[in-house]
C-alpha cells in the first residue's frame, strides 16, 4: 500500500501570501470585536507600564526613605506602591476581561461561515476534500488564531512596546548602560527571523506527517474488518509505527530548534547585563551615578528579560497563525458555487416532465485524455411515467441520476424539466421538486423523524408514518423511543436494509413530482422486497420516477427501461420489448443458467406484466 | 401526484414528543433520544440525557460504563508508560534545576554587585566586579546550556511517550474483538487517537515546559530568600495561603466548565463531519438552513462553554498577580524599617524585590498549564478507558497445530454451539452442523435470523458462549489469529478501500503477490475491464475512500483481494448484493472454479447465489430448520420454506 499523500486540491485559488497578508485578512471577522481587542492592548500597555515603573519606585524607597532611615517618610511611598500594584492589576484584569467574551465570539462567527460556505460548495469540491481535513480548520486552525488574536497578538504589540519603552527609560537613566543593553535587540532579531525561516519548513513537515498518523489510524479503525478477515493488520502495525517514528524524528528536529533560538535569547542578553554591570559599577564608583540609580537600572532590565526572550517564540507562533489562516482562508476561497440565474425561472406548477437532451458529463477530476463519462444521452421521461436505468457497473448510472438534482451540472447539452432547463430554476426549487434515494443510505445521528423529515422539516408525524409505511419500515416501532430514536453513528446502528428503507421513506415524505432511486431494494431480502414494491407503485403511479435497476425485480416497477451503455442510452422500451431486442439487455438482466436452474421440478412462472 | 408538495396541515401529534418545536432547532426535537437512556416517559428520557450531557457527564456516548475508564485506569497507564524514559526523566529534571539555579543565580550576583562590589571599586578594588562579571556571563552559558539540553531530553521524553501510546493505541485498537468495535464505534476510537493524543501532546509540548519552570522558579525563588534572610521570607511565604485559595477556586470552577467544553465540542464536531460526509443528502434534500441553525446552535453553546472557561482565567489569573504585588509592598515596607534599624543590608532588600517578580510572574504560566492539564487528563482517562478493554477473543497461549491442508479444504464443525451478544438476548441456541471439506453450503432465512452470527462465528469475530466450533476437528479458539486468517477468508458486503491504488487494495489479500497475479485475478471476476478503464488502470488512487468506484466496483476489488489470499474456508456474507447481474454472474463463474478445492458457506438474501450451493441450510430464529440439496429441498417440500422462498425469488426474476 502506498503512503497516504494528503490530498492536494484544486480549488484554492490565491497564491501564497506572506505572513502579514494573511493574518490581516482576519480583519473583517474581528471588526466587532475590534474596538474591544485596541482597548485590551492598551489595557496591556498600561499594565506593563505601571510594572516598569515599580521597579523604579522601589529604587526610589530604596535610595531615600531606606538609606536615610527615615521611616516616616516610608508612607506615602508605601501607598504609591499599593496603588500602583493594584492598578497593575486592574489592567492586567482589563486586558483579559474586555476580550475574554468578544474573541470566542469571532471564532463563532468564522466557524458559523465556514460550515455554511462549505455546505454550499459543489459535491465535486467536497469529492476532494477529506471532512477531517475540513474538520481541522474549524477546530484546531480556528483555536489556533483566537489564541492569536486573544494573546500573541497582544503580546506582539505589548512586549515590542514594553522594550521601546523600557530601553528609553534605560537611555535616560544612563545613556551608555541603556544603548549597551538595548543593542541585543539586533542579533536578537536577525537570528529570529533566519529560525523562523528554518522553523516553518520543520513545522509544516510536522504538521503534514501528523496528518498521514491520523489519516492511516482513521482507515485502520474503518477497514478493521477487513484487515482481521485478512490478518493484515501486522502490516498496518508496521506501517504506522513507521509512520509515528518519522514523526518522532521531526518532532525531535523541532525541540533541538526550539532549544537553540532559547539558548541564544538567553546568553545574548546576560552578556549585555554583565557588560553594563562591570560598566554601571564602574560609573556609581565614579560618582557618576547613585547606587539607587543602578538599582532600578538593573530591575529595569530584569523587567526586560521576558520581551526579549519571548520574542522568537512569539515570531514562531506568529507564523503558526498565519499558517492556521492560509488553511481557514484556503477553503474560504474555494469558489464553484452552482451558478444560478439572478431571475430564474420560478413554475407555477410541475407536471414532471424530465428530459435529458444530448447530455454529456464528466467528473470535474477526470483526466484530460478520457472520454467523458456521459456522452450524448438523449432521454424524455413522460410526467408521472417510472423510467428504470439499467446499464453494466460503472457506466454513469449514478452520475445520470446525481445531475437531476444538480449535485453535479452536466458539461454537455441540458436536462429539462417541463422544457426548462434546469439551470434556470432556482436551485432550491428544483430539490424540492426532485427527491433522491441513494445508492449507499446516509443516515445522520438524529432522530427517525428528523432523518425521514430531512428535507421537509414541516412534515408531520402522519407523514412520517405514511412513508415509513411505503418503504415497510415499520420496525421504526419496536425501537427504544419509537421515531424519537437516535439513530446513525452515535445512534442506534442498523442494519444496511433498514437503512436503505429509512433513506426511501425519507425520499417519498414530502411526495415529490419527481423520485430519483438509485438501486433502493438491493439490500432488502426478497420478502421485504416485494411488499416494498407493492407500496412503492401506488407512490411511483403518480410521480415520474427515474430508478436504477440492477435486478429485473426493480424493473418490474418502471413503465420503460432504458439501457445506458457507453455513454448513451442504447434502447428505451418495456422490459419484454428489450429482453427481445437486446442482447445488451439479456446479458444484463438474464440469471445465469446454471445447474439449478434446469432442475425439472421447477416450472417456469410466466412473465409478469410489467406495470 | 404530479404536483408540488402542498403544505401540510396539522396533524396530531403522538404524546410522546418530546418537543413541541420541530421548526426550532431544540436538541432534544431534531436529535432524539439514545436507544440506551434509560426507561420513562420519552420527554424525561430526552431532557435526563441533555442534563447530563450538559453536565459534561456524558463523555463516551450512548452506553455509559462502557470503554470508560475505572478509577486509577489513567495513572497506571502513566505509570507504565513513562517507566522506560525513568532515567530520561531523572536528567531532565536534573538539567531544569540546574538551569534554574543558573538563572536565578542572576539577581543574586546583581545583588552582590551592588553590596560588595560597588563598596571595593569605590576603594578602588575591581577584582570583585570583574569576578561577579565574569560569574555572570558563566551563569548565563549554563542557563542557555542546560535550557537547550533540556529542550532536547524533553522532547526525547515527551516524542518518546507520545510514540508509544500513539503505537498503543493503534496496537490496541487492532487486537480488540469486532464486537468491541461495533459498540465503540469507530467515531470514538479515532477521537482517542486523534484529539485525545493531542490534548496529551499538547501538554508535553508546552505544559510540562511552562510547569517545570514555573514550578522550580517558584520554590526555588523562596528558597533563596529563605536563605537571604528568614523573617521577610516568612512574610513572602505567607502570600502562599491567599494563592491556594485562588487557585482551589479556579480548579473548582473550571473543571466543570473544560468538560462542558469537551462534550459541546464533540456535539458540533458531529454536525459537521456528519454534514459534509453526507454532503449529497444535505444538499440533494436542501438541509442547508435547518443544518445552519442546528450548527448555530451547537456552535454558540461551545462557545458559551469556552468562554466560561476564558472569563475564569480572566479573573483567576490577576488574583495572582495581586497577591504578588501586595506580597512585594508588604516586603518592601517591612524591609525598610528593618534597614533602618540597620538590621538588614539594602542589597538583600533588593535581592527580595526582584526575587518576589520572579516567583509570581510564571504563575501566570503555571495557571494556563492548569488548563492543558485538565484536557490532557481528562484525554489520557479516556484512552486509558480504551485500553483497559482486554481484547474479547484472546490467542491461546499454547496453539494447537491444524492438520496438513488436504487440497480440499478443511472440515467445518459446529458443536452444540450457543451464542449470544454480551448483555443481549441468545441469538443461536444450539447450532449442531458438519460441514465436510469441499463443500459449498448456503445459509438461507430472513433479515435477523441469525445467518450472519453463524458465519462470524466461524471467522471468530465473537467466541460462542457454549459448544465449539472446529476447523478439521481443531477448536478455532486454539489457534491463533495468524493461524486462522491464514486458513479462512471471509467477504462482506461492505468493502471498505484503503487509500492507495487498485492494485495495493487487492494486494491486501497477499502482499507477496506479483502484479501478474493481481490482475490474473481481476480478470477471473470479470474486473478487469473497469479497472483497466481508470484514469491509471491498476495504479490508480482511489481516493477518499474509493468515492470514485460504484458500490459494484468496489465489491469486485474486494472480491479480487479475498481470492487472492488463496484461503482453505471461504464465507461469503451477502457479498455479492451490490453487484449487478453480469457481476454476479462473473462472480459466480469465477467461484465455480475457485471454490474447487475450498469448503465455502455462502450467505445471501437472493437466491441466485444459492444456485451455486451443494447444500442448502434454512436458518430461522438461529435454528437450522430445513437442510439439503437446493433441488431436493425444492422437489421434497415445495411449501417448505426454502421452497416458498424460491418461488418468490423465481417471480422478482422475470
Amino acid at each position: 500500500m502506498a503512503d497516504p499523500t494528503p490530498v492536494t486540491s484544486p480549488w484554492s485559488t490565491r497564491p501564497d501570501q506572506s505572513t502579514v497578508a494573511t493574518l490581516l485578512r482576519l480583519r473583517p471577522f474581528v471588526r466587532p470585536a475590534r474596538r474591544r481587542l485596541i482597548a485590551s492592548a492598551l489595557a496591556a500597555l498600561a499594565a506593563t507600564c505601571v510594572g516598569l515603573t515599580i521597579p523604579i519606585v522601589v529604587a526610589r524607597v530604596v535610595d531615600g526613605p531606606v538609606a536615610d532611615h527615615d521611616t516616616a517618610a516610608l508612607w506615602p511611598w508605601a501607598a504609591l506602591l499599593v496603588a500602583l500594584g493594584a492598578s497593575e492589576t486592574f489592567f492586567f484584569w482589563a486586558r483579559r476581561a474586555l476580550v475574554a467574551r468578544a474573541l470566542p465570539r469571532v471564532e463563532e462567527s468564522m466557524r458559523n461561515t465556514l460550515y455554511e460556505h462549505l455546505q454550499t460548495r459543489p459535491v465535486a469540491f467536497h469529492d476532494t476534500w477529506q471532512s477531517g481535513q475540513l474538520l481541522s480548520r474549524a477546530s484546531r486552525d480556528l483555536g489556533e488564531l483566537r489564541s492569536f488574536l486573544s494573546f500573541i497578538a497582544v503580546f506582539l504589540f505589548v512586549n515590542a512596546a514594553t522594550f521601546l519603552v523600557g530601553s528609553v527609560m534605560l537611555i535616560v537613566l544612563h545613556p551608555l548602560l541603556g544603548l549597551v543593553v538595548t543593542a541585543v535587540a539586533v542579533p536578537i532579531i536577525a537570528f529570529s527571523i533566519v529560525f523562523e525561516r528554518r522553523y516553518r519548513v520543520v513545522t509544516r513537515r510536522a504538521q503534514d506527517q501528523a496528518g498521514d498518523v491520523a489519516t492511516v489510524m482513521e482507515e485502520s479503525v474503518l477497514g478493521i474488518r477487513v484487515l482481521k478477515a485478512f490478518g493484515r493488520h501486522r502490516a498496518m502495525d508496521d506501517r504506522f509505527r513507521a509512520l509515528v517514528r518519522e514523526l518522532r524524528a521531526t518532532e525531535l528536529h523541532k525541540a533541538r530548534l526550539v532549544g537553540i533560538i532559547w539558548a541564544f535569547l538567553i546568553v545574548v542578553p546576560e552578556v549585555a547585563v554583565a557588560v553594563a554591570m562591570l560598566l554601571g559599577v564602574g560609573e556609581v564608583a565614579d560618582g557618576a551615578m547613585t547606587t539607587g540609580e543602578l538599582v532600578a537600572f538593573f530591575a529595569i532590565v530584569m523587567y526586560l528579560r521576558w520581551p526579549v526572550e519571548s520574542f522568537g517564540w512569539l515570531l514562531a507562533a506568529s507564523t503558526d497563525s498565519a499558517a492556521a489562516a492560509a488553511r481557514y482562508f484556503e477553503v474560504l476561497d474555494a469558489d464553484g458555487e452552482l451558478p444560478e440565474l439572478a431571475r430564474p425561472i420560478d413554475p407555477v406548477r410541475v407536471t414532471g416532465a424530465l428530459a435529458f437532451e444530448s447530455v454529456r458529463f464528466r467528473f470535474p477530476e477526470t483526466p484530460p485524455d478520457a472520454p467523458d463519462l456521459l456522452r450524448g444521452i438523449d432521454l424524455a421521461i413522460r410526467p408521472g411515467e417510472t423510467i428504470a436505468l439499467v446499464g453494466p457497473t460503472g457506466c454513469g448510472k449514478t452520475a445520470m441520476t446525481s445531475l437531476v438534482p444538480r449535485l453535479y451540472d452536466v458539461t454537455g447539452g441540458r436536462i429539462t424539466l417541463d422544457g426548462v432547463d434546469l439551470r434556470d430554476l432556482p436551485v432550491e426549487r428544483l430539490r424540492r421538486i426532485v427527491a433522491v434515494a441513494f445508492e449507499e443510505p446516509v443516515l445522520f445521528s438524529m432522530s427517525v423523524r428528523e432523518n425521514v423529515l430531512l428535507g421537509f422539516p414541516e412534515g408531520t408525524d402522519a407523514d412520517v408514518r405514511r412513508a415509513l409505511a411505503v418503504a415497510q419500515a415499520e420496525f421504526v416501532d419496536d425501537l427504544p423511543w419509537g421515531l424519537d430514536t437516535r439513530v446513525g453513528e452515535e445512534g442506534l446502528d442498523l442494519s444496511g436494509g433498514q437503512r436503505q428503507r429509512l433513506a426511501l421513506a425519507r425520499a417519498v415524505v414530502a411526495r415529490p413530482a419527481v423520485l430519483v432511486l438509485d438501486d433502493p431494494l438491493s439490500a432488502l431480502d426478497v420478502h421485504t422486497e416485494s411488499q416494498v414494491e407493492r407500496a412503492l407503485r401506488n407512490v411511483l403511479a403518480t410521480t415520474t420516477a427515474l430508478v436504477v435497476a440492477h435486478r429485473p425485480s426493480t424493473v418490474q416497477l418502471a413503465d420503460r427501461v432504458a439501457l445506458l451503455t457507453d455513454g448513451r442510452i442504447q434502447a428505451v422500451g418495456t422490459h419484454e420489448q428489450l429482453l427481445q431486442r437486446s442482447s445488451a439487455y439479456r446479458q444484463l438482466m438474464a440469471a445465469d443458467s446454471s445447474r439449478f436452474r434446469h432442475t425439472p421440478d421447477i416450472e417456469r412462472q410466466p412473465a409478469k406484466e410489467a406495470v | 401526484m404530479s404536483d408540488e408538495p402542498q403544505t401540510p396541515g396539522t396533524a396530531p401529534r403522538t404524546p410522546a414528543r418530546p418537543d413541541d418545536g420541530r421548526g426550532d432547532t431544540d436538541q432534544v426535537s431534531w436529535r432524539g433520544i439514545s436507544a440506551r437512556t434509560g426507561d420513562g416517559p420519552a420527554h424525561d428520557a430526552a431532557v435526563r440525557e441533555a442534563e447530563a450531557e450538559a453536565a459534561g457527564n456524558d463523555d463516551d456516548g450512548p452506553d455509559p460504563g462502557f470503554g470508560r475508564a475505572r478509577a486509577g485506569d489513567a495513572r497506571r497507564l502513566l505509570r507504565s508508560m513513562l517507566a522506560p524514559y525513568r532515567g530520561l526523566l531523572a536528567l531532565t529534571v536534573c538539567l531544569a534545576v540546574v538551569g534554574q539555579l543558573a538563572y536565578l543565580a542572576g539577581p543574586l550576583l546583581i545583588g552582590l554587585a551592588i553590596d560588595e562590589a560597588v563598596p571595593d571599586a569605590i576603594a578602588g578594588d575591581n577584582s570583585t566586579l570583574i569576578l561577579v562579571a565574569v560569574a555572570y556571563v558563566l551563569c548565563g552559558f549554563l542557563t542557555a546550556g542546560t535550557e537547550f539540553a533540556f529542550q532536547v531530553t524533553a522532547g526525547r521524553v515527551s516524542q518518546g511517550f507520545l510514540r508509544d501510546l500513539r503505537g498503543r493505541i493503534f496496537t490496541h485498537a487492532q487486537q480488540l474483538s469486532l464486537d468491541f468495535h461495533e459498540r465503540y464505534t469507530s467515531g470514538r476510537i479515532v477521537a482517542r487517537a486523534t484529539g485525545d493524543v493531542d490534548a496529551v501532546r499538547e501538554l508535553l509540548d508546552d505544559g510540562i515546559d511552562g510547569l517545570v519552570g514555573a514550578l522550580l522558579s517558584f520554590w526555588f525563588s523562596l528558597a533563596f530568600l529563605f536563605v537571604l534572610d528568614v523573617p521577610l521570607a516568612l512574610l513572602v511565604a505567607s502570600g502562599l495561603l491567599p494563592l491556594a485559595l485562588a487557585t482551589w477556586w479556579y480548579v473548582r470552577r473550571s473543571t466543570d466548565a473544560v468538560r462542558r467544553t469537551r462534550t459541546t465540542s464533540a456535539a458540533m464536531t458531529t454536525q459537521y463531519i456528519e454534514t459534509f460526509n453526507g454532503i449529497r443528502a444535505v444538499q440533494a434534500y436542501r438541509r442547508e438552513p435547518r443544518n445552519a441553525r442546528i450548527f448555530r446552535t451547537l456552535n454558540r453553546r461551545y462557545t458559551e462553554a469556552n468562554t466560561e472557561t476564558i472569563v475564569l482565567f480572566a479573573r483567576f489569573a490577576p488574583l495572582l498577580l495581586l497577591v504578588g504585588n501586595l506580597t512585594l509592598v508588604a516586603t518592601i515596607a517591612v524591609g525598610a524599617f528593618r534597614v533602618a534599624d540597620s538590621g538588614l543590608e539594602l542589597g538583600v532588600l533588593t535581592a527580595f524585590a526582584l526575587y518576589i517578580r520572579r516567583m509570581y510572574d510564571p504563575l501566570d504560566e503555571l495557571a494556563l498549564f492548569l488548563g492543558t492539564y485538565q484536557s490532557a487528563a481528562a484525554g489520557l482517562e479516556k484512552i486509558a478507558g480504551l485500553l483497559a478493554h482486554e481484547p474479547a477473543v484472546a490467542d491461546p497461549v499454547r496453539p494447537t497445530p491444524l492438520p496438513e491442508r488436504s487440497g480440499k479444504g478443511r472440515t467445518i464443525t459446529f458443536a452444540r454451539v450457543r451464542f449470544g451478544y454480551q448483555h443481549g438476548p441468545t441469538v443461536l441456541p444450539c447450532i449442531d452442523l458438519e460441514i465436510p471439506r469441499g463443500q459449498t453450503v448456503a445459509l438461507v432465512g430472513a433479515t435477523g435470523a441469525g445467518k450472519s452470527t453463524v458465519a462470524k462465528l466461524l471467522a471468530r469475530f465473537y467466541d460462542p458462549v457454549a459448544g465449539a466450533v472446529r476447523l478439521d476437528g481443531v477448536d478455532i479458539r486454539e489457534l491463533t489469529a495468524h493461524q486462522l486468517r491464514g486458513e479462512l477468508t471471509m467477504i462482506t458486503q461492505e468493502s471498505f478501500l484503503f487509500s492507495g491504488s487498485v492494485a495495493d487494495n487487492i494486494a491486501i489479500g497477499r502482499p507477496d503477490a506479483t502484479r501478474g497475479q493481481i490482475e490474473e485475478v481481476a480478470r477471473a471476476l470479470g474486473a478487469w475491464d473497469f479497472i483497466a478503464a481508470l484514469p491509471d488502470g491498476f495504479d490508480t488512487d482511489v481516493r477518499k475512500r474509493g468515492a470514485r468506484l460504484s458500490a459494484g466496483q468496489r465489491q469486485l476489488v474486494a472480491f479480487a483481494r479475498a481470492l487472492l489470499a488463496d484461503p482453505a474456508v471461504l464465507i461469503l456474507d451477502e457479498a455479492t448484493s451490490s453487484l449487478d447481474i453480469p457481476g454476479e454472474r462473473a462472480v459466480q463463474r469465477a467461484l465455480a472454479t475457485v471454490l474447487e478445492g475450498r469448503t465455502a458457506v455462502v450467505i445471501a438474501h437472493r437466491l441466485s447465489t444459492v444456485e451455486i450451493a451443494d447444500r442448502v441450510l434454512v436458518v430461522d430464529n438461529g435454528r437450522i430448520v430445513e437442510d439439503g440439496s437446493p433441488a431436493e429441498l425444492v422437489a421434497n417440500d415445495a411449501d417448505g420454506r426454502f421452497g416458498t422462498l424460491h418461488r418468490a425469488w423465481r417471480d422478482s426474476l422475470v
